[in-house]
C-alpha cells in the first residue's frame, strides 16, 4: 500500500511540473489540481471534525481551560446550524461576522502590536548581541522617517534614511532571504518527489 | 531556439538539482554528516531528550501554509522534522502535539506522526488528537495554538512552516509561560517577528535545515550541499549579471 500511495504521489508531482513546462501536459496539470481544490474543500470539513473533536475530548475529561473549549464548540455549532438554515447572505449571519468574527481578528491584531513591542523591547535582554542592535537600530530609523509627528517631519529621515534603508538595505537583505528560501523549497520538493520524505503516510 | 531554452531554463535547473541529491545522497549516506553550528537546531536537538526525560511535550506548530500554492515548501520542511520529532518523542508519557492552519495541512500532519509513531514501533500509543487543526485564518490558528502552549504541558514550542505577524502572538504566548521557542518562517514578516521572540533565530533558509540537524537521514544532508551549490550559482549569476550591465554601460 505504501509503495502504490508513493507511486501515485510522485507520479501526480512530476505531471503537474511538467505541465508548467509543457503544453501536452497542460491538461493533466488543470484536472489533478482541480481534484486537488475539490479535495482540500472536503479537508476542511475534515479539519472542523477534528477541531470539535479535540474539543469535545477537552470538556469531557474536565481540563485546564474546558470553558473555552465549551465556548468554541457551541459556537460552532451555532454557527453552522444557523448558516444552514438561514444561508450566509441572511443579515443575522452578516452581524455574526461583522459583530463578533472581525472585531475579534482585529482585536487580535491590536494585541500583537503591544505583543510586538513588547518582544523588542526584551530582544536586548534575551539576546545582546550586534543583530539586535542593528534590528532595533533599523526598526527605530524606519519609524522615525515614517512617523507623523506633532512637530513634523526629522530632516533627512523621511526623504533619505528611510527610503535608502528600505528600498536598499532592507531589500536586498529580503531578496537574498527569499533566494535562500526558494533553494530550500527546491530541494524539498525534489525529496518529496523522489519519495524520500512522505507526508502522506510512508514510514 | 533561444526562447526554447528560455523555456526549459527553470526545467533545467531541477534537473541539475536533481541529479545532484541523488549523486550527493548515494555519495554522502555512509558517512557522517559535517554541519556548522546552529545554536536553536542544538537547542532542539537537546529539547527532545529533556522533553522526554522531564515529562513534558513539545508543541509543534507549522503555520497556515497551504500546500496547493508556493507556500507549500515551508509546511513539506516543517512536517519532515515534525516526522523526526514524533518518532523520538512517542515512547514519552507526553507525546508530542501539532497545530496547523490549513486543513490539508492538519490531515498530512496526522498522516506523519502516525507514521513517526509507527517508525518507532508504538502504533497502538498514536492518538488522532495529537495533530489539530486550530483555525482557518491566521488569527483564528494563532489563537488556537496559544491555547495549546498554556494548556497542555509543554516545555518547547517549535514553530516551522509559514507564519504572518500571527506568530508574535503564539511567541508571546510561550514566554509569558517561559517555554524554549524554536521559529522560522519563510514569510519575511513572520522571520521578523520570530527572530525578535527567539533565543536564537533561523533565519531564511535554515528553516529547511533541521530535518538534517536531527538525523533525518543522508538525504537532507545533501539537500543542504544542493542548496550551497546552487546558491554559489546565483550568485556568479548574479555577479556576472552585474558585470555585463556595468561594461555594456561603459
Amino acid at each position: 500500500m505504501r509503495v502504490f500511495t508513493a507511486v501515485i504521489a510522485i507520479a501526480t508531482g512530476v505531471l503537474i511540473l511538467f505541465g508548467y513546462f509543457f503544453e501536452s501536459f497542460a491538461l493533466v496539470q488543470s484536472l489533478l489540481l482541480n481534484w486537488a481544490i475539490i479535495l482540500a474543500s472536503v479537508a476542511a470539513l475534515v479539519g472542523i471534525f477534528n477541531l470539535t473533536v479535540v474539543h469535545m475530548d477537552k470538556i469531557r475529561r474536565g481540563e485546564k481551560g474546558g470553558i473555552y473549549s465549551a465556548l468554541l464548540v457551541i459556537g460552532l455549532v451555532g454557527t453552522l446550524g444557523f448558516g444552514i438554515l438561514l444561508r450566509p447572505q441572511h443579515s443575522a449571519m452578516q452581524m455574526v461576522l461583522n459583530g463578533i468574527i472581525i472585531p475579534a481578528e482585529a482585536a487580535l491584531l491590536g494585541l500583537l502590536t503591544i505583543s510586538l513591542l513588547y518582544a523588542a523591547i526584551r530582544l536586548l535582554r534575551r539576546r545582546p548581541d550586534m543583530m539586535s542592535i542593528v534590528f532595533l537600530v533599523t526598526a527605530a530609523l524606519l519609524f522615525l522617517g515614517s512617523a507623523t509627528l506633532p512637530f513634523g517631519d526629522i530632516p533627512l529621515f523621511g526623504v533619505l534614511i528611510r527610503p535608502w534603508v528600505s528600498q536598499v538595505l532592507a531589500l536586498g537583505g529580503a531578496r537574498g532571504i527569499l533566494i535562500g528560501v526558494a533553494l530550500g523549497t527546491l530541494t524539498t520538493g525534489l525529496r518529496v518527489l523522489f519519495g524520500v520524505d512522505r507526508p502522506y503516510g510512508g514510514r | 531556439m533561444i526562447a526554447l531554452v528560455v523555456k526549459l531554463f527553470p526545467l533545467i535547473i531541477i534537473l541539475v538539482a536533481a541529479i545532484l541529491l541523488l549523486a550527493l545522497t548515494l555519495w554522502k549516506r555512509n558517512s557522517p554528516a559535517k554541519l556548522r553550528d546552529i545554536p536553536a537546531l542544538t537547542r532542539l536537538y537537546r529539547m527532545l531528550g529533556l522533553s522526554v526525560e522531564d515529562g513534558t511535550r513539545l508543541h509543534i506548530s507549522l503555520g497556515h501554509g497551504s500546500l496547493l500554492d508556493a507556500r507549500g515548501g515551508s509546511a513539506l520542511a516543517g512536517l519532515a522534522t515534525m516526522r523526526i520529532i514524533a518518532e523520538k518523542t512517542s515512547v514519552s508519557d507526553m507525546p508530542a502535539v501539532a497545530s496547523s492552519g490549513d486543513p490539508v495541512l492538519g490531515l498530512l500532519t496526522q498522516d506523519t506522526l502516525q507514521a513517526g509513531y509507527q517508525a518507532a514501533g508504538v502504533d497502538e500509543f498514536y492518538s488522532h488528537t495529537t495533530g489539530r487543526v486550530t483555525g482557518l485564518t491566521p488569527f483564528g490558528f494563532a489563537a488556537g495554538a496559544m491555547h495549546i502552549s498554556r494548556n497542555e504541558k509543554v516545555s518547547t514550542t517549535v514553530m516551522l512552516g509559514h507564519f504572518g505577524p500571527e506568530a508574535a502572538l503564539i511567541a508571546d504566548a510561550s514566554d509569558r509561560e517561559s517555554l524554549t521557542l524554536i521559529g522560522a518562517s519563510d514569510n519575511l514578516s513572520g522571520q521578523a517577528v520570530l527572530f525578535a521572540n527567539t533565543q536564537d533565530a533561523l533565519i531564511g533558509e535554515e528553516l529547511f535545515a533541521a530535518g538534517a540537524y536531527l538525523g533525518a537521514g543522508a538525504a537532507h544532508t545533501a539537500s543542504l550541499t544542493v542548496q550551497d551549490v546552487l546558491r554559489w550559482l546565483v550568485i556568479a549569476a548574479l555577479l556576472g549579471g552585474a558585470a555585463i550591465k556595468l561594461l555594456g554601460t561603459i
